[in-house]
């Protein structure tokens, strides 16, 4: 694991990256530096204050902490999430529900089929993973159905003046919007090993555990994944289109002007 | 159909003030009147496509708002002036009124239901993009007709038809008019049109200047 040491030389030559990024954005003018120099900043002071938090929390070993943990994580992934679907009603409630439903059963069934252990050290790292898939798949299924709505407005229209019920009149957006949030990870899914190395088998290498055993845990990540992010962007989606509609199954046309 | 003291205004404006209009059963209804006068507003009101600010809408005795929004669209049927077709196929199209129905698709019945606005039977498996406006129109159409309302809402359907698909969709109107008893309600802005027809309302600035 000292082989994992990274020096302070080491990382200040990292930040020479970030800086020709910021380079090629002057000179490109591709105006995302400050986007880039705010990423920076907070990404260093987000992940040193988590790394004290961390450090704190798998010592103390408590199941309270270790639940406030997995709370917060839950909640800024689905008001993360949320913030994406700006525009559709309850978006955050929508997304947080989600992201708690599909956290707590997918943490649930790694930890009773043995697969993680019910401590800070296993349980954090893993809701977050879960839970930033989820969060992720969750926004794009809100990009992708308030869009399709906008251009598909008036077929929505006129499935509605022939009688259809609401979920007919938006079948393709809902289906559309899922496949968004589920495809980046179906196609993640299929080049990995091929075009990447996953950050927990990378890591688990790193950490000098056999790789053909690092891959079994990936497989068994790649599972999760695929099914909590299909999991996430259902729930989602099915309580999201919903809002597209006022009670007399009328498009909310607020939603649109 | 029985419209009561009906209002409709948007951020302040009024776009429809006290509409009041009693239509009999099987009645042929054409709305004229300037663009922007409130007529397709009206229709989109009776259609359950929209709510009123104020006032009633009453069908076969019942409040709008009492009945189920679907089935009272089932019943009550808008054909919209610049449709759309959705799906890949003209069969997507004819079969979604069975969909919403619940209803297996009748081959036979839309084969005759093609056949009265010109079309034969190999246009069910057309696609979509294969299709003229003025086809389009008429396929539009018999989705509002093949499980016949009670009421046919159409709004401004022959704009930019030519002659003769003008003709197959009056046709079309006019037989289901005569002989099924379908109340239709026709928004045009159409010289001929209006000059045709028996019954005739004028709305002028969302107001009603001539029945």
């Amino acid at each position: 694991m000292s082989d994992l040491t990274v020096s302070n030389t080491t990382l200040a030559l990292g930040f020479v990256l970030v800086l020709i990024a910021l380079g090629v954005g002057y000179k490109e003018k591709l105006h995302f530096n400050k986007d880039i120099i705010i990423g920076v900043i907070r990404a260093i002071i987000q992940l040193s204050i988590v790394g004290y938090i961390l450090k704190f929390v798998i010592k103390a070993d408590d199941i309270w902490l270790t639940l406030a943990c997995f709370a917060i994580i839950v909640i800024n992934a689905g008001w993360n999430a949320g913030k994406r679907g700006q525009g559709i009603p309850k978006a955050i409630p929508i997304s947080l529900f989600a992201i708690a439903i599909d956290t707590v059963l997918t943490v649930t069934i790694l930890v009773v089929t043995g697969s993680i252990k019910f401590i800070p050290a296993q349980i954090v790292p893993f809701t977050g993973m879960v839970a930033s898939n989820i969060m992720v798949a969750i926004g794009l299924c809100y990009r992708n159905m308030k869009t399709t709505f906008a251009d598909r407005h008036q077929q929505v229209l006129e499935k509605l003046a022939l009688g259809a019920d609401i979920k007919m009149a938006s079948s393709d957006i809902l289906r559309e919007s899922i496949k968004s949030g589920v495809q980046p990870t179906v196609d993640s899914i299929k080049t990995m090993g091929l075009v990447s190395l996953p950050g927990m088998m990378s890591g688990l290498i790193f950490a000098g555990v056999d790789p053909v055993k690092a891959i079994k845990y990936q497989i068994m990540i790649c599972f999760m994944l695929l099914g909590s992010t299909s999991l996430g962007s259902i729930i989602a989606c099915y309580l999201a289109y919903k809002q597209f509609y006022n009670e007399q199954k009328q498009l909310n046309d607020e939603l649109f002007s | 159909m029985e419209i009561k003291h009906l209002n409709y205004s948007v951020e302040g404006q009024d776009i429809l003030k006290d509409i009041n209009l009693d239509i009999p059963r099987g009645t042929y209804l054409t709305f004229q009147g300037p663009s922007g006068s409130g007529k397709s507003t009206l229709m989109r009101i009776i259609a359950s496509m929209i709510n009123a600010t104020s006032g009633e809408v009453l069908f076969n005795g019942k409040h709008l708002s009492d009945y189920e929004p679907t089935l009272y669209r089932q019943k009550v049927s808008y054909a919209f002036q610049q449709p759309t077709l959705f799906g890949k196929t003209v069969k997507d199209n004819l079969e979604f009124p069975f969909l919403v129905r619940d209803k297996e698709f009748d081959q036979k019945l839309v084969t005759s239901y093609l056949e009265m606005v010109n079309l034969n039977e190999s246009y069910i498996d057309k696609s979509v993009n294969d299709v003229s406006g003025g086809e389009k129109q008429r396929i539009a159409l018999l989705r509002n007709l093949i499980f016949p309302p009670e009421v046919l809402i159409t709004d401004e359907v022959t704009t930019g038809l030519d002659t003769d698909n003008k003709v197959i969709v009056h046709d079309l109107i006019d037989r289901f008019n005569e002989k099924r008893g379908v109340t239709v309600l026709r928004v045009t802005h159409d010289e001929s049109e209006i000059a045709a027809a028996s019954h005739k309302v004028t709305i002028e600035s969302g107001e009603i200047k001539d029945v």
